[in-house]
């Protein structure tokens, strides 16, 4: 039984009265998803419109506004206020999902599959080559208004359920809460130190949202005490979770991730809450660069040859792989290492992204054995998947 | 409280509205929960004020010294005509706790309705920034006739430049925290026209930020005219900047002693200035030009934000009244060792600032001096202030250098009585 739940409301009238025209931004200096799919057409039929709790296309797309972009790398350029964003401003939106995530249409459907059974080997990753393996998701929880939009109580409402929720973890998954304003100086040096700690959004891109703001009311780190199961609360999305560890053991990484949320997901549906989900956009998060799996899998691997081999970047994008400084998003490599993770987010399932990561990253790592033995890897390049 | 977020959102809403979808939106059906569906109304009557109550246990701003959960029970729900609310106004102050030393003032206005539906936080919050200036009862005096003033020139061996400045809004479009792009270039349009009007040594030209060239732009610079974009976490937080750089740019007349920023900060900024030490003319110009635009923008039915209590009506409370900071830069390298120096400017109502403004320090031994206060003296007796003070810092400076003596001032009486 599907039901269709939408409000459109007319803002306040006085502003309603200046016509779309005058309202339409300029930009003709800008290079985002947005941008290239806003036109004034579009723009007219959006601007009257908002969300049921009042979230408007000003208000989507402000931080695309404000942030021209870059010619190399495009931005989404909009962001989700709430759960409705996605529907109310579909006639944006869906363009913008369909550049950005590799044609996905309208009528696609999303698969999810969190049963780490169904991932094949990963876990043997040569420890010579692999430092570390890291998966991450996000998770927003339905009935709040996202980080762009929600009100203090909100997200005081949605750290509160999920510190609730995460205190009943057990075993290897059972951790503590360190909310950001009642951190003590040792123990946010250690979270620093365990590079676990997420500090107030500096990038323009991201505050230019709102989700910075109150910072760093109701904002704050959950571990387990083995450190290798972390979530972030209130960040740029109601939860961030992390399962981490040293090493190339992928297939661990992923059960463990798998367990995490699947626990945590049961623990929110007792107390009444489930977290946004439908079957075509699958997880809902507040960057559509993030629908579908909110997935990013990936591991620090050393990669000195390979990397300077000019097949290399056909190579990661004929395996749907993507490469990253050690730092993170936008950051360079040091020394030969990369972060190499999926570039996918939706349109294929947790499981399908696990195994083009563990496929691809074994076969980067056969090929920068060749290279170092000074031998050819043509006949290992791979077909596009 | 998590058992009554449930018994709340359990309830299907009541008068959602399908009409005006569309057709084909109607046929795509998504699942959404009756939780999510809740309007901005029902959102609020959820969480009670209380739960929205900011943390303001570390900050140290004006509103946060004065801002209670009673006042802020009373006010979260309102807004403005312009669908402004207390939240957006006090954004900037939970957002910068503030300094232990410096008191920011920790809100700003949407719209000049915001200093009426608030008032009862904009109150205290001006009485603390103004000195006690009480705006239910206190009357702000506005005087710009320039001939009033005396003494307005100074020793150009110690007095390197002199400078006014003001802001004006436009009534019945919102302030930049606020305001949409349309009523932002509406602005822009209003008031570029009007300048169009000025003749004389006030003719002049304007350059949009979207437009401006290479060199124009460089040229700007160079002259120390154009502003950028707000770094300041205190005016990003406040939403100002938004779609910069649309609809901004400075206008200046052609002897470059006149200039105006529109959508900085403010609606617009106007600035009299010019080298050396003829302040006299420098305000002479300042209201000479000030009534010449406002004039140009009545004409085409305009006016500025103004009332008899809080006179010209700006973004930050703390420029409310005359908006008026007139300063010089001067060089008192005898005087700025004294240990009496600050409480020299302090009985002056004078303060100190770097010759780049507010938030740098002081190069070599000059100043920027400037008055302290704009609320509840008018623009004649601020700037005149100005005049007999930085007048008395000179002379000290000529007498520590003669190796005489100095008297530390008797301190400035606060408003008339």
């Amino acid at each position: 039984m599907l039901l269709y739940v939408c409000m459109y409301l007319f803002s306040n009238t006085k502003k309603m009265q200046l016509s779309a025209e005058d309202e339409y931004p300029d930009l003709s200096e800008h290079c985002n998803h947005m941008a290239k799919v806003l036109t004034l057409d579009m723009y007219k039929h959006l601007y009257k419109r908002s969300t049921p709790s009042g979230f408007t296309i000003d208000k989507v797309i402000q931080t695309g506004v404000d942030n021209p972009g870059h010619p190399y790398i495009l931005t989404v350029g909009c962001a989700a206020g709430d759960e409705e964003t996605y529907e109310v401003f579909k006639e944006l939106l869906d363009p913008v999902i369909r550049d950005r995530h590799g044609g996905y249409k309208p009528t696609d459907k999303h698969k999810t599959d969190l049963n780490p059974n169904n991932l094949k080997g990963g876990d043997d990753l040569d420890p010579n080559y692999v430092l570390s393996s890291r998966v991450r998701t996000g998770r927003s929880i339905r009935g709040f208004c996202l980080p762009p939009h929600c009100s203090r109580g909100e997200r005081r409402a949605v750290e509160k359920l999920s510190v609730e929720a995460l205190s009943a973890l057990s075993g290897d998954l059972s951790g503590k809460y360190y909310a950001l304003k009642n951190m003590t100086e040792a123990e946010q040096q250690q979270l620093i130190d365990d590079h676990f700690l997420f500090d107030k959004p500096v990038s323009p891109l991201l505050l230019a949202s709102g989700m910075a703001r109150d910072w760093p009311d109701a904002r704050g780190i959950w571990h387990n005490d083995n450190k290798t199961f972390l979530v972030w609360v209130n960040e740029e999305d109601h939860l961030r979770v992390i399962s981490m560890q040293k090493g190339g053991n992928m297939k661990e990484v992923f059960t463990r991730f798998c367990t995490g949320l699947t626990k945590i997901e049961e623990l929110f549906k007792n107390k009444k809450h489930e977290f946004m989900w439908n079957e075509h956009l699958g997880y809902v998060l507040t960057c559509p660069s993030n629908l579908g799996t909110g997935l990013r899998a990936g591991v620090h691997v050393k990669l000195p040859n390979l990397s300077k081999n000019k097949k290399f970047e056909e190579v990661l994008k004929k395996l749907r792989l993507q490469k990253r400084g050690t730092g993170g998003v936008d950051t360079a490599a040091v020394g030969g290492t990369f972060d190499i993770s999926n570039a996918d987010r939706l349109g294929f399932s947790e499981v399908e992204l696990m195994q083009m990561v563990v496929d691809g990253v074994k076969l980067l790592i056969e090929m920068e054995k060749r290279l170092e033995k000074g031998q050819s890897i043509d006949d290992l390049m791979p077909a596009q998947k | 409280m998590a058992s009554s977020f449930t018994k709340m959102m359990s309830g299907r809403t009541a008068g959602l509205l399908v009409a005006g979808l569309g057709a084909g939106a109607a046929a795509t059906g998504y699942l959404i929960s009756d939780s999510a569906a809740l309007n901005a109304e029902q959102r609020r009557k959820l969480y009670p004020p209380s739960a929205d109550f900011p943390d303001l246990r570390k900050h140290n701003n004006c509103m946060a010294s004065a801002l209670t959960p009673a006042i802020y029970a009373k006010l979260r729900d309102k807004v403005t005509p312009n669908n402004w609310t207390l939240d957006q106004c006090i954004q900037t102050g939970v957002d910068n706790p503030g300094h232990p030393f410096i008191k920011t003032v920790g809100m700003v206005a949407g719209d000049e309705e915001s200093y009426e539906v608030f008032a009862d936080i904009f109150d205290p919050v001006i009485k603390d920034r103004h000195n006690g200036y009480d705006p239910r009862i206190m009357k702000h005096p506005t005087d710009l006739d320039s001939s009033k003033l005396t003494s307005g020139m100074f020793d150009e061996k110690y007095v390197l430049s002199s400078r006014v400045r003001t802001g004006r809004s436009i009534r019945g479009l919102s302030l930049p925290p606020a305001c949409s792009r349309s009523e932002r270039r509406e602005v822009e349009r209003v008031t570029v026209q009007a300048l169009a009007g000025l003749k004389g040594d006030l003719a002049g030209r304007y350059y949009s930020l979207t437009d401006m060239t290479d060199e124009e732009q460089q040229r700007l610079i160079d002259e120390h005219f154009l502003f950028d974009k707000p770094v300041s976490p205190l005016l990003t937080a406040s939403g100002m900047a938004r779609d910069w750089p649309d609809a901004r740019g400075i206008w200046h007349n052609n002897d470059k002693t006149f200039l105006i920023w529109i959508n900085e900060e403010d609606h617009t900024r106007v600035i009299s200035m010019e080298k050396g030490g003829n302040m006299k003319r420098v305000f002479e110009r300042f209201c000479r030009g000030l009534k010449q635009v406002e004039h140009l923008i009545q004409e085409r039915g305009w006016e500025f934000m103004w009332n008899e209590h809080l006179g010209y009506i700006l973004t930050c409370p703390s420029n409310l009244g005359t908006g008026l900071r007139a300063g010089v830069h001067v060089r008192l390298p005898k005087l700025s060792k004294d240990p009496r120096f600050g409480k020299i400017l302090d009985n002056l109502r004078l303060q100190k600032r770097g010759t780049g403004g507010v938030d740098t320090a002081a190069v070599g031994d000059t100043f920027d001096i400037s008055n302290l206060d704009r609320l509840g003296k008018s623009e004649v007796e601020l700037v005149q202030l100005v005049v007999d003070g930085v007048n008395y810092l000179v002379e000290c400076e000529k007498k520590l250098e003669k190796g005489q003596d100095i008297k530390v001032p008797a301190p400035i009486q606060q408003f008339r009585k």
